[in-house]
């Protein structure tokens, strides 16, 4: 079995808005294996992106601890890349290559020459080297999605961090992204931690899929989606795991017509 | 109608589905074709700027002769002869550059301390709602109106002209500024944090360019603000040491009644405007948030 790589134990997290103290998760424990595309499942309002924002450093747990390699989290860092749903994380300010070399540049992680080649490739793996020059406004949502990826990418942190980057994508584009994503995977087996409201999603691109309860988020299961891929959507061993996701998450209010929508596009 | 759902699906069956190619589109002609001459010299901008400029000047010249008293409105003709005549014996140079460094030294200092109020503002949310309230106060405050206690306080030369300057750049940037910081998008603030990015770097390579569009305007009405304040501070307190400024000279020409000298020291006025406003800021523009696609 691959090395742990992510340990979260017993979190709590809570934060504050002008009225409220809300808990957004309730001691959630679980692992993120080397090479694990590990997706954290939940209906909205369950905590799952607060989780994200935790493990990136953003927001200290109030009880629990995140470790990642053993090393406790305290800050936000570049062992940690994430990429958002919303378009504004580039840089309008700087074209498509120099938003992938400048994390590079910031952190020094690569020398000069490195950090200028591996933008090279970052860009050609995801297809936009005949963009290179042109500035984020030009480009399309899932063109500014792929520059994202490659940013984080380029940068080889220990862990990815998605926090459902598709979901403001269009059907059609949102699917080719999907695959695009588990094609540098097959290529680079990096560690991703992907957070989703999307069932189908989850299964598709995950190969572990964490469902949390709503409000606040704790753990429900812990499952293996790594033979279910595109190549059997339509089998029944998809439905099923689909169908078993769902009764996690919605079971106890089944009763509930058209509350499942949301969850399953 | 009949409202049976049998009979709609039974519709949209019965009728044939089809596949085709796509048809050839070359009968429109070019996809893509390059405007007529006629039509880009309408659509340009500077030949639309220049069209207005003409027409002023026309209706300008035509009225003057029309009113034929030079004392109270000379003419296009004359004005432009008293300027070039003030221009190449020297005079009008003298005093637009006294100006124009009372302006630089009073516009510089203002930004200077407009980047040090809103570094401790953004530091802190306490410094924020403080920079918030002093900009709330003072801004609505005439520079003019400072006048009088700015000569009690540095007496009768550049130091007060330039007090006057700063208060009204500092207010203007700082209030722009401060207004582009926050509303930066929080997730660029976390794409900045998230490679490791603290104190006058993240400030420096994220907040700034972020919010460069309410800076650069905010750039624009500080220069405005400090151009009218200068040249109205130059007339209600004239000369300083031995040369005065523009505004000194257009209090001279009043003096003489020499009404066409007065004409070419507000048209140095805005001709210096123009050139700032749509030459200098204009290539600033150009160059950052048009290209960014931050502001069309």
């Amino acid at each position: 079995m691959p090395p742990v790589l992510l340990e979260v134990n017993g979190v709590t997290l809570q934060y504050k808005t002008p009225r409220h103290l809300v808990t957004a998760t309730y001691q959630v424990d679980f692992s993120v294996h080397q090479g694990d595309r590990y997706i954290i499942l939940g209906p909205s309002g369950c905590g799952k992106s607060t989780l994200l924002k935790a493990v990136g450093g953003f927001m200290p747990p109030v009880e629990g601890s995140i470790r990642i390699r053993g090393r406790e989290v305290d800050a936000p860092g570049p062992d940690r890349m994430m990429v958002f749903q919303e378009f504004e994380q580039l840089m309008p300010w700087k074209t498509v290559y120099q938003n992938v070399l400048f994390p590079m540049k910031v952190t020094r992680k690569f020398t000069r020459a490195e950090a200028l080649a591996r933008t090279e490739t970052a860009i050609e793996k995801v297809k936009l080297t005949k963009f290179r020059d042109v500035y984020p406004h030009m480009l399309s949502g899932g063109m500014k999605m792929r520059v994202a990826i490659a940013r984080a990418m380029a940068l080889e942190p220990d862990i990815l961090l998605m926090d459902e980057p598709f979901a403001a994508l269009d059907a059609i584009t949102r699917r080719a992204m999907q695959q695009d994503l588990l094609a540098l995977w097959d290529q680079l087996h990096f560690t991703v931690l992907f957070v989703t409201h999307s069932i189908q999603e989850a299964i598709l691109v995950g190969s572990r899929i964490l469902v949390l309860s709503p409000h606040p988020g704790r753990v429900r299961a812990e499952l293996d989606a790594s033979k279910l891929d595109f190549s059997n959507v339509d089998m029944p061993e998809f439905g099923a795991m689909s169908k078993r996701i769902h009764n996690l998450l919605f079971g106890d209010e089944h009763h509930r017509a058209g509350s499942h929508k949301e969850a399953t596009h | 109608m009949n409202e049976d759902p049998h009979s709609k699906i039974a519709s949209a069956a019965g009728r044939p589905e089809f596949e085709i190619e796509p048809s050839d589109a070359i009968s429109i002609g070019d996809v893509e074709r390059p405007l007529s001459l006629v039509e880009r010299v309408v659509y340009n901008e500077s030949v639309q700027r220049l069209t207005v400029l003409v027409v002023l000047i026309a209706v300008w010249e035509l009225y003057a002769r029309w009113l034929s008293n030079s004392l109270l409105f000379p003419t296009f003709s004359e004005t432009v002869r008293t300027f070039w005549g003030d221009i190449s014996n020297g005079v009008l140079i003298d005093r637009t550059f006294t100006s124009l460094r009372t302006l630089a030294l009073g516009y510089g200092l203002g930004l200077a301390l407009a980047a040090l109020f809103t570094t401790f503002a953004v530091a802190s949310g306490v410094g924020t709602r403080i920079l918030s309230t002093l900009t709330a106060m003072f801004n609505p405050l005439p520079a003019i109106a400072l006048l009088p206690l700015a000569l009690i306080w540095f007496g009768l030369g550049t130091p007060s002209l330039v007090f006057v300057i700063i208060h009204s750049v500092l207010w203007a940037v700082a209030l722009n500024t401060l207004s582009g910081f926050r509303s930066v998008p929080e997730t660029l603030r976390m794409s900045g944090r998230n490679i490791g990015l603290k104190g006058a770097r993240y400030v420096g390579l994220i907040l700034i360019p972020a919010a460069f569009p309410s800076i650069l305007a905010g750039l624009k009405i500080g220069w405005a603000f400090a151009w009218r304040t200068l040249v109205a501070a130059e007339l209600v307190f004239g000369v300083s040491s031995r040369s005065g400024g523009i505004g000194w000279y257009i209090f001279e020409a009043r003096n003489d009644l020499d009404t066409a000298t007065v004409f070419s020291g507000l048209l140095t006025v805005i001709l210096i405007g123009l050139f700032v406003e749509s030459v200098i800021f204009r290539a600033l523009e150009a160059r950052t948030v048009n290209l960014w696609g931050m502001q069309r």
